[in-house]
């Protein structure tokens, strides 16, 4: 009863947060810190909401009783984790949006933000707890329209409005195709209620259960951002506000990972192979598709979004794995590659939260996104500097922070695929290893690129020269992040049986893992182990001897002198390297793949031997929206221009139109419900 | 407890002790092929020990990052240290990491040598850390599918066990599949220790450095440090090739102390035939322009594969 109290109390302070919003909305920094401090509570709520659940009873509750529409809660350890996440980061987003927001008083109304931010927040719950398709579909729809809505909040730009109208597209056509899967498996059982329908995945022919397959990996996977349906990702998220784009990436693409893990273990129970190999091969590809783009992008932001779409790649390889485990017949495997999977996620949450947030405070403080501007930040702003330099550090994969352990899990599982004792899987999965180490090594690079180019050195422009440190919430909100980034790669000893409970939820295989004394995990009968406590205490160990020598040896002030130039004095950030310059090697490596056009435009003065300007301009192609959704954009314009001759402009016309629908449609009913 | 801590301290000593001389080896026996004299063996001793008697002259562009970075390298190195076994298979250490966490602590190793070099705000760090970055994406995949290739083999990924259950084959361990993986992981420990094709170790022209490039900045005491670890981390990766594929005579646990002394000097012999094979390849072949490297990787990538599918075929799917 406890719990249902808790649920409903976590709506009530979302839903106090958005109404106070739009009372408040006069007063800027009142209605900021109510609306998103009533977030944080409700936040606060969750978490406690959803560990209750993991760890006791599933909850459900009916909300009314009617016969055709029925809508209520269903929230199981699967959804209950996805609530887990949800609940973390918007904890964290919170207390930083309180003082980002800070940017927009007096400049754009702070109530429609706290508003939407909170109905949003509301929705994504929703969806992860709705119980019956058609519910699920309101709040679906109710997420997709309230996060446009703030992806153009800065709608006087134009990029933005861009941005908002392809994300709206987009995601309209994966709700088409999620609605194509849900009637399907209603075609076979009958009902709307989501508990009917594993009952249906398991007599549907098996010719219907592939078709389900596909449609929900089409429309899920459009959400979640896998390529080839990744096109919106790049343009929605950079033109957010940052702390909305915190939450995007960190968890409104997870809450698509969740409907499909649900739909093909819970619905579909992942009986087929291949569809394992699928969901393995798009990850890969979005893995390394993502990164490539990642690595060269100078904008800030959109690199983080190109990131995201590696990362969900990531997460689908474990998904992938798990499933070809499942179907054959592995159960304790496809526990360790979901917990694999699962662990990815929560920590690409919480990473890809904190990068976006310090995005956030770099374009507070210097206006700019673009990291060929920035540089020297380290100085000017240390204590950010300081939190993003441990999100980079997490989301390289480097021991000991989180994302090296989810990657280690990762390249596990798929090292365990010699378990399988067929070729062709086990082929598939080593080919994925050897693609998701360079997606590592890559990411290595984007990241370095990034932290180095950005923060390092002297200040490249005058937006850099005058930033200034991030005010105490926003340092507050992404502190949180750094701390859980650490806590998650040096405490994987917890995190693991937790992530066992909910893995066990669709893999029913409870163990998974063996747990030693020094805090190290291992994989039963392979004799592999890891412990990051150890690995972080001597990397300590180490660091600390190593600086008591330097120390006691070291007594005198060390001189200062000027970079080396060659004996020039280069001492200008006009001699340092750009960041295009840095990802130049990668650029040229994979050049069929970037297509890159540059243009160069000298202007002489006296003398051809004396330029008076150089103006270098160089760009590379998007090649899945050129080559893939420029054609099939083009035949859908050329074609509907015919049907013009349908429009008379007149509402007469119009109103007779839907009657002829209608009335055909009627037909079609009655024709069919006599056969 | 005690005896642990010893065993662990004394790998450290061996490893700081003999890494600058495997160094000095090199450069004599390239020396001798190319008919010069050369430096003596003991040289990178000498060189090191003036290192840490000179100032260090820092760029005034610098943040606390250049400080660090050679510090956390050294550190990340010595750690994996810890986890290779060296010339006894067991290791106090051992269950903390296995093969692909080494791996990632020498990637941490070089992603804060790598931040460093962009710390001073020089074109040439930057090049050096771009083209480092580079390398390291390169060797990656083929790293990873000649990881796997041995680790199929045992059925572990851990150092320890591999080199236990390889060195109780006896001649067996020699299959076709641990060939492949030897040539592909040769070609990568090429370019991890920045030898010639792919880095020049020796070269004066900042204009063709990776490596040198990126620690251009340093001076005295920090640069002795980083010289130190990048011989370190050289040895290491001799260390993995010689006891991952050939662990003949390595020791175990509970070995006398006469074994061990033979043992030792097993892997001494070890360590100096894969250095000499070093120095003989970077003698015969011609340092390689960067952008024909990925040829040179993709290669290492095939031969990795390879050694997969051998191993599938052999032990039958």
């Amino acid at each position: 009863m406890s719990v249902d109290y808790l649920f409903f109390g976590i709506i009530a302070f979302y839903l106090i947060g958005a109404v106070s919003a739009v009372i408040l909305n006069k007063k800027d920094a009142i209605c900021a810190y109510t609306s998103f401090i009533s977030a944080a509570i409700a936040a606060l709520l969750g978490i406690i909401f959803s560990i209750s659940v993991i760890f006791g009873d599933t909850f459900s509750y009916n909300l009314s009783g009617g016969s055709y529409l029925k809508f209520g809660f269903f929230v199981d350890r699967l959804s209950a984790f996805f609530i887990l996440v949800i609940s973390i980061c918007v904890f964290a987003v919170s207390i930083y949006s309180t003082g980002y927001v800070r940017e927009y008083f007096g400049k754009k109304n702070i109530g429609y933000l706290g508003f939407l931010y909170n109905i949003f927040i509301i929705s994504m719950i929703l969806v992860a707890s709705a119980d019956n398709a058609i519910m699920f579909l309101i709040v679906w729809e109710l997420m997709s329209v309230v996060s446009y809505f703030l992806v153009v909040y800065e709608h006087e730009k134009p990029e933005t409005r861009k941005a908002g109208f392809i994300y709206i597209v987009m995601t309209h056509i994966g709700t088409g195709f999620i609605m194509l899967s849900f009637l399907i498996f209603v075609g076979t059982s009958g009902s709307y209620s989501f508990g009917t329908f594993a009952e249906a995945g398991k007599t549907m022919t098996p010719l219907l259960k592939d078709l389900a397959f596909i449609f929900a990996l089409i429309g899920f996977g459009t959400k979640a951002g896998i390529v080839p349906m990744h096109i919106w990702l790049p343009y929605a998220h950079p033109e957010a506000p940052s702390n909305v784009s915190a939450l995007m990436s960190g968890v409104m693409i997870k809450i698509a990972i969740f409907m499909l893990i649900r739909v093909f273990f819970d619905f579909l129970g992942a009986t087929q192979a291949w569809w394992g190999y699928v969901v393995l091969t798009l990850g890969t590809i979005s893995a390394i598709l993502g990164i490539l783009y990642a690595v060269v992008e100078s904008d800030i932001k959109r690199m983080l979004a190109f990131s995201s779409i590696e990362n969900i790649g990531i997460i689908l390889i474990g998904i992938g794995a798990s499933m070809i485990f499942f179907a054959s017949g592995k159960p304790v495997l496809a526990s360790i590659a979901a917990i694999a999977a699962l662990y990815h996620l929560l920590n690409h949450s919480i990473f890809k939260g904190l990068l976006f947030m310090g995005a956030g405070s770099i374009l507070y403080s210097t206006h700019t996104k673009n990291i060929e501007e920035l540089g020297g930040l380290i100085k000017k702003m240390p204590k950010s500097a300081m939190l993003i330099l441990i999100g980079v550090l997490s989301i390289c994969a480097l021991p000991p922070f989180s994302g090296f352990v989810s990657e280690w899990l990762t390249f596990q599982s798929l090292l365990l695929g010699f378990n399988l004792n067929e070729t062709f899987p086990m082929i598939i999965l080593f080919i994925s290893a050897a693609v998701l180490a360079l997606t590592g090594a890559l990411a290595a690079y984007c990241f370095l690129k990034f932290f180095g180019i950005g923060f390092l050195a002297l200040p490249r422009s005058k937006h850099a020269e005058h930033a200034k440190e991030a005010n105490t919430p926003m340092l507050i909100g992404m502190g949180i992040f750094a701390s859980l980034s650490v806590l998650l790669g040096i405490l994987p000893f917890y995190v693991l049986p937790v992530l066992e409970r909910i893995a066990a939820s669709f893999t029913g295989n409870l163990e998974s893992f063996t747990f030693a004394n020094f805090a190290t995990f291992a994989i039963p009968s392979s004799m592999i182990s890891l412990s990051t406590p150890i690995i972080l205490a001597l990397v300590f160990i180490f660091m600390l001897i190593l600086s008591l020598i330097l120390f006691l040896i070291n007594r005198k002030k060390q001189p200062v002198y000027e970079t080396w130039g060659c004996g020039q004095p280069v001492s200008t950030s006009r001699n340092e390297y750009t960041a295009t310059a840095f990802s130049k090697p990668v650029q040229m490596w994979f050049k069929n793949l970037y297509r890159p056009a540059r243009e160069t435009e000298v202007t002489y003065s006296t003398s051809l031997y004396l330029k008076e300007s150089f103006k270098f301009e160089s760009k590379i192609e998007q090649v899945i929206e050129r080559y893939l959704y420029e054609p099939v954009v083009g035949f859908v314009i050329t074609r509907s221009r015919k049907l013009l001759v349908i429009r008379t402009g007149s509402i007469h016309t119009y109103l007779g139109y839907i009657f002829g629908t209608l009335v055909i449609l009627f037909m079609f009913v009655i024709a069919g419900g006599s056969s | 407890m005690i005896a642990a801590l010893q065993s662990a301290i004394l790998q450290i000593i061996i490893i700081l002790a003999f890494s600058p001389l495997i160094s000095g080896i090199i450069k004599k026996a390239k020396a001798f092929f190319q008919i010069r004299k050369g430096p003596s063996i003991f040289q990178p001793y000498y060189d090191i020990a003036k290192l840490f008697r000179k100032d260090s002259v820092v760029s005034q562009n610098v943040s606390w990052i250049f400080h660090a970075a050679p510090i956390i390298s050294f550190a990340a190195v010595m750690t994996a240290g810890l986890l290779i076994p060296i010339y006894i298979t067991s290791l106090p250490l051992g269950f903390a990491g296995d093969l692909i966490a080494v791996v990632y602590l020498f990637a941490l190793a070089r992603f804060f040598t790598a931040l460093a070099s962009l710390d001073a705000g020089s074109s040439f760090g930057g090049m050096g850390g771009s083209r480092e970055m580079f390398v390291a994406a390169m060797v990656e995949p083929a790293l990873m599918l000649s990881i796997f290739a041995v680790a199929l083999n045992v059925g572990s990924t851990n150092l320890s066990y591999i080199s236990q259950t390889l060195s109780g084959m006896g001649m067996d361990a020699l299959s076709p599949y641990q060939i492949l993986a030897f040539v592909a992981l040769f070609i990568i420990a090429i370019a991890e220790t920045g030898r010639i094709p792919v880095d020049n170790p020796s070269t004066h022209l900042e204009l063709t450095m990776i490596h040198e490039a990126m620690i251009l900045e340093y001076s005295g005491k920090q640069l002795a440090i980083v010289e130190l670890g990048a011989m370190a981390k050289q040895l290491l990766i001799f260390s993995l090739i010689a006891n991952i594929f050939f662990p003949w005579g390595i020791a175990s646990a509970g070995s006398g102390i006469s074994a061990l002394v033979l043992a030792l000097l097993v892997y001494m012999l070890k360590i100096v035939i894969i250095g000499l094979a070093m120095a003989a390849v970077e003698t015969s072949t011609a340092k390689w322009r960067l952008f024909r490297l990925p040829d040179l990787l993709s290669i290492s990538l095939m031969f990795s594969f390879l050694a997969l599918v051998s191993f599938i075929i052999v032990k039958g799917g």
